[in-house]
């Protein structure tokens, strides 16, 4: 049951993956890149999340705390680009 | 009855990741594709988490708490990101489908 519905999730998230890619490289604007960029590792928490429920390691969490992180920073870091020019005034 | 409520969440939690991507790749301006991926990363990552959350808590002793600073994580920058993104969208001038407001005389 439960390795039926991981399946089905692995398939489902990885369909979302190819989806905000597509959006990344299709994207006519700036801030449409930024916003696949975040979904994209919001996808990639949640895979690796799966991937943790899968192999019943709590291993997963850690690299998943540090992608929200980094990928928020990233985010701003990038809209702050768009704002002002720059990013640390 | 656990692996039951684990399977629906775990479902549920992609569906609705899989809906939010959907969205971002579907919808026509950037204003209504900024709505999509919200879906992605509250209801979608929330429900998984919750999911991780309960399957390691009854596996091993103790209750499993990685998960809620994840969630709490993103819950708080979840719409610190969004704000910015419209924040930029607008400073460019991206169009959208909206019909601007129209003129009415004020009483």
């Amino acid at each position: 049951m439960l390795t039926v519905a991981l399946s089905i999730a692995f398939v489902l998230v990885g369909a979302a993956v190819v989806l905000s890619a597509w959006r990344l490289l299709r994207g006519p604007s700036a801030p449409d890149r930024i916003l696949a960029l975040d979904t994209l590792y919001i996808n990639a928490i949640a895979l690796l999340v799966l991937l943790g429920i899968h192999l019943g390691s709590a291993l997963y969490f850690e690299a998943a705390l540090l992608i929200a992180m980094m990928g928020f920073v990233g985010t701003v870091a990038l809209c702050k680009y768009l704002l002002r020019g720059d990013i640390i005034e | 009855m656990l692996e039951y409520l684990l399977s629906f969440l775990i479902l549920a939690g992609a569906l609705f990741t899989f809906v939010g991507s959907l969205g971002l790749a579907r919808l026509r301006d950037f204003y209504t594709r900024l709505h999509g991926p919200t879906k992605a990363s509250t209801l979608g990552v929330g429900c998984l988490l919750i999911a991780s959350a309960l399957f390691f808590s009854t596996r091993s002793e103790g209750i499993s708490l990685h998960e809620v600073l994840v969630t709490l994580f993103l819950f708080i920058t979840a719409p610190i990101s969004a704000h910015l993104l419209a924040k930029a969208a607008l400073h460019l001038g991206l169009t959208s489908l909206a019909p601007p407001p129209e003129d009415k005389p004020r009483r």
